[in-house]
């Protein structure tokens, strides 16, 4: 059981490495979508997008269902992904954040490094 | 549940790591590109901190931000929100220059989040070591975005969608 667990958590470290497939399980998150969908909203190939949402399901953090010729995923019944999903928009929020403040602290740095260099003139 | 995202390597856009470090705390790592002097200063100066705070992507304005850091003293951040002006404030309880500021969230009412922010400067870089600790799991599960959640319908699907999620997977 503990070995199984093991094997599954690591599948969904290792899905969860890639921003795209992470990217994916966001939207998920908010609602179902088509392969065909997720494709064009992540600029890419219905191939490319076949391939993550495989790694996605293998690792039970997304199901998919083919009604008709339209393949739809949702999010997998698990924990893990709601986790998941929660620290993305986590992290996604707090990168914002930060990215305002590396700006502020930069336009800073290189005023007072200029500030210095008059008052050495 | 020790569960992390992090950029993958090679990315420029995203340096920040998230990590839920136990059931009631979350940790937020980054480097920001200058000394923990100035970065400190982002953090208390409320002209400097209002400036990124909120980032447009929140869709928020900020109204009004107040900060009175040192120990014991309060700070005020006022949101433009329908019907009415949302409030986010709390007290400073740790406040050591360059490298250390702690301050209670109490818009919830009280005992709720504790956030403390470690500064550590190396090479000209600062690692910024931000942590959240909630008083219970449910209290971090709904925290989220913080002022983000209090625009958000968006949100609110979501928790709708994993309260769902939840209850058939507990079938």
């Amino acid at each position: 059981m503990v070995q199984y667990l093991t094997t599954r958590l690591d599948a969904s470290f290792a899905a969860l490495s890639d921003a795209t497939r992470r990217g994916v399980l966001e939207q998920l998150a908010r609602a179902d979508a088509s392969i065909t969908e997720l494709a064009e909203q992540f600029q890419m190939t219905l191939t490319g997008m076949k391939k993550h949402v495989g790694v996605l399901e293998r690792a039970g953090l997304v199901t998919t269902k083919k009604i008709g010729r339209v393949r739809t995923c949702r999010l997998g019944p698990r924990r893990l992904a709601e986790e998941m999903a929660w620290l993305e928009r986590y992290r996604r929020h707090w990168d914002e954040r930060f990215d305002e403040l590396d700006r502020v602290v930069e336009e800073l740095t290189r005023k007072e490094k200029s500030d210095e260099r008059e008052k050495r003139k | 549940m020790n569960a992390r995202s992090e950029s993958k390597p090679g990315s420029v856009k995203s340096r920040t790591t998230v990590e839920r470090t136990s059931d009631r705390e979350v940790v937020v790592t980054r480097t920001i590109n200058g000394p923990a002097r100035i970065v400190y200063e982002a953090f208390t100066r409320a002209d400097l901190f209002e400036r990124w705070w909120v980032p447009r992507s929140m869709g928020m304005t900020l109204l009004s931000c107040d900060l009175d850091a040192r120990v014991g003293g309060k700070y005020r951040l006022v949101f433009d929100h329908s019907p009415e002006p949302v409030a986010f404030f709390g007290t400073y309880v740790e406040v050591k220059p360059y490298s250390r500021l702690a301050w209670t969230n109490e818009e919830g009412g009280e005992g709720g989040p504790v956030t403390t922010v470690t500064f550590e400067e190396k090479d000209g870089k600062t690692l910024v070591v931000l942590r959240e600790s909630h008083p219970s799991k449910e209290s971090l599960d709904a925290a989220g975005t913080g002022a983000a959640d209090a625009m958000g319908e968006q949100f609110d699907q979501l928790e709708e969608l994993l309260v769902a999620l939840g209850e058939s997977s507990g079938q």
